[in-house]
């Protein structure tokens, strides 16, 4: 394998992985106080299979000589990214619904094509993990309908979620393909399978019906169907904001990744234990 | 559905499976059991003990919950919030019985969100603070053991639905001290500090241990109805399973569970339930009117 491909795959399964563990966050602050027992399993069971897709991807990252140990203390440390998503607040209950709906989605759009991708290991991930993502966006969905469906303060709950994780959801899919400097090599090695800016039109065109039929706004004035080119024009993104919440001056970066740390140390006695009990297991079968 | 478009049906009428991408393959757990009560089976007193029964569950989830993201290990994510899942899958069982067994009718959310903790029926173990690893893994050799013990006897039971229940929580709870004693050994017998740290989160969970054993006088009746198991009955078979496991992980013999007499399943309960309570709640009483 060329060294070069490797390490653009190490990086990019790596960040995955990342984005899974910390993507459990945002959501699994509101497990405690999910407001019906039926939504509280839906959410637990949710964030577990986040743990399982870090887990896999982790094992994936593997398969190319790296160890787990050592991703993790690159994510702790901040020498490895993981998805600016979650470096945004969850506000209300309506925060999980429109998660699931909008920023599994927009993973979604972005992973279904990874299932082709040309590193085997990753591509088998991605497919049991694109079949658990789309089981979650339409349980965010069905939140979101049963919200809708409800009083007027909860109407007001999903629209205003709406319209903070919209252009968030949109930023998922990376910087403009001018100025998104991995994209063309990662085509070439077919370890992308499509640019940017196509996946980011192919989340609103599918969205923006969806949207409808749930009785939201989309917050974008320039939204509106062209006909002329079959498909939604929409507006930009705010890419400073997206370049300051990769830096590190989202609203939550610090606290996301203090929280995996603390994790983290805390259970360094655990594992060594378990570490320890395995030798002496190994020692006595000798 | 193609492969590309996953998700394009969203948007869609269907009716149930078909909602989803790739079907649930979800049976119901109670399909095909009969729910009405059996001739001779007190309803009201069925009801308090499926609460007592379910408020364990429901109240050791919510503190399994607070392992989320917390745990030392991502296989320990997965397995405690599959842990969770699987007492808040038993507790809304549990529950949902309740309601029909008082014939009040509420649903599981109605028992979850609306009592006050005077009228929750756990013991102490379930709601004492989370702590560490060692302290969970020791309150968990305890409670799987005894509550394996309970709803193999259970499995038995003259309430048809109780039966059921208990048959499906078996095969969970088995799991459950699977994966605990694993733990048990790997921290009793890993490092010095991790088995110190085992011994005392034992020693601090065993004061709470007795109150699983003392008999309210509703278990007493149920028992006798062939409903319900006297928890006294098991005590000797759970003391010898937890002291086989702590031995086998070089801990010291256990003493005998303390004898205690009943208050968690008289509603009387320690200050941190209160809290733990507050936090479930808090959304659903924030509105009332709600549907979610």
């Amino acid at each position: 394998m060329p060294e070069a491909y490797r390490r653009t795959l190490v990086r990019q399964v790596s960040q995955h992985a990342h984005s899974e563990i910390i993507g459990m966050q945002p959501e699994g602050d509101w497990i405690a106080s999910a407001p019906s027992l039926r939504r509280k399993a839906i959410l637990l069971a949710k964030v577990q299979d986040e743990a399982g897709h870090g887990l896999y991807l982790y094992a994936a990252a593997e398969t190319l000589g790296v160890d787990r140990d050592d991703l993790t203390e690159r994510l702790i440390e901040g020498r490895q990214k993981y998805s600016s998503i979650f470096n945004y607040p969850s506000l209300s209950y309506a925060d999980v619904g429109v998660i699931g709906w909008l920023v599994d989605g927009a993973a979604i759009c972005n992973q279904v094509p990874l299932c082709r991708t040309s590193f085997g290991p990753y591509a088998r991930a991605m497919v049991r993990i694109c079949k658990e993502e789309s089981f979650h966006q339409r349980q965010g969905y069905e939140l979101l309908m049963r919200m809708m469906e409800g009083t007027e303060g909860q109407r007001r709950m999903v629209q205003d979620a709406v319209d903070r994780w919209w252009w968030p959801s949109l930023m998922m899919f990376g910087p403009p393909d001018a100025e998104s400097p991995n994209t063309q090599q990662s085509m070439t090695w077919g370890i992308k399978i499509d640019t940017n800016d196509d996946l980011r039109q192919r989340f609103v065109d599918m969205t923006v019906p969806q949207a409808e039929r749930l009785g939201v706004t989309l917050p974008d004035p320039d939204l509106v169907w062209n006909a002329e080119r079959g498909h939604h024009d929409f507006g930009t993104p705010d890419w400073d904001e997206l370049k300051q919440v990769i830096k590190g001056d989202g609203p939550k970066n610090a606290e996301r990744v203090s929280r995996r740390r603390a994790a983290h140390e805390k259970g360094a006695w655990v594992r060594e234990a378990a570490t320890a009990y395995a030798r002496k297991q190994q020692e006595a079968t000798v | 559905m193609s492969g590309e478009n996953i998700f394009t049906g969203l948007t869609e009428e269907h009716d149930g499976d078909a909602r989803w991408a790739f079907g649930t393959g979800f049976t119901e757990a109670l399909a095909g059991v009969d729910t009405t009560l059996p001739a001779g089976v007190d309803g009201a007193d069925l009801a308090v003990y499926c609460q007592m029964l379910g408020d364990d569950a429901l109240v050791q989830s919510q503190r399994l919950v607070q392992w989320v993201t917390d745990a030392p290990e991502l296989e320990e994510e997965v397995a405690l919030a599959n842990i969770a899942l699987d007492l808040l899958g038993q507790a809304r069982l549990l529950l949902a019985r309740a309601g029909q067994a008082d014939g009040s009718g509420r649903d599981e959310d109605a028992f979850a969100y609306h009592r006050d903790p005077e009228h929750f029926r756990n013991v102490h173990l379930t709601e004492a603070p989370r702590g560490d690893f060692a302290r969970a893994v020791a309150t968990l050799l305890v409670l799987s053991s005894w509550r394996l013990a309970v709803f193999t006897r259970l499995a038995d039971s003259a309430d048809p639905v109780l039966a059921a229940i208990a048959a499906k929580g078996v095969n969970e709870l088995a799991y459950h001290r699977e994966y605990v004693v694993a733990w048990t050994l790997r921290l009793g017998d890993g490092t010095p500090y991790s088995h110190e740290r085992l011994r005392t989160a034992v020693a601090d969970v065993w004061p709470l241990t007795g109150e699983l054993f003392a008999t309210h006088p509703l278990e007493a009746a149920l028992a006798a109805q062939g409903v319900g198991v006297d928890p006294a009955s098991v005590r000797d078979e759970v003391h010898e399973v937890v002291t086989r496991v702590l031995t086998a992980a070089t801990l010291p013999a256990p003493e005998p569970f303390p004898g205690q007499t009943v208050a968690g399943r008289d509603g009387e309960h320690s200050a941190h339930l209160a809290p733990l309570l507050e936090e479930l709640q808090r959304v659903a009483r924030e509105h009332p009117e709600a549907t979610w």
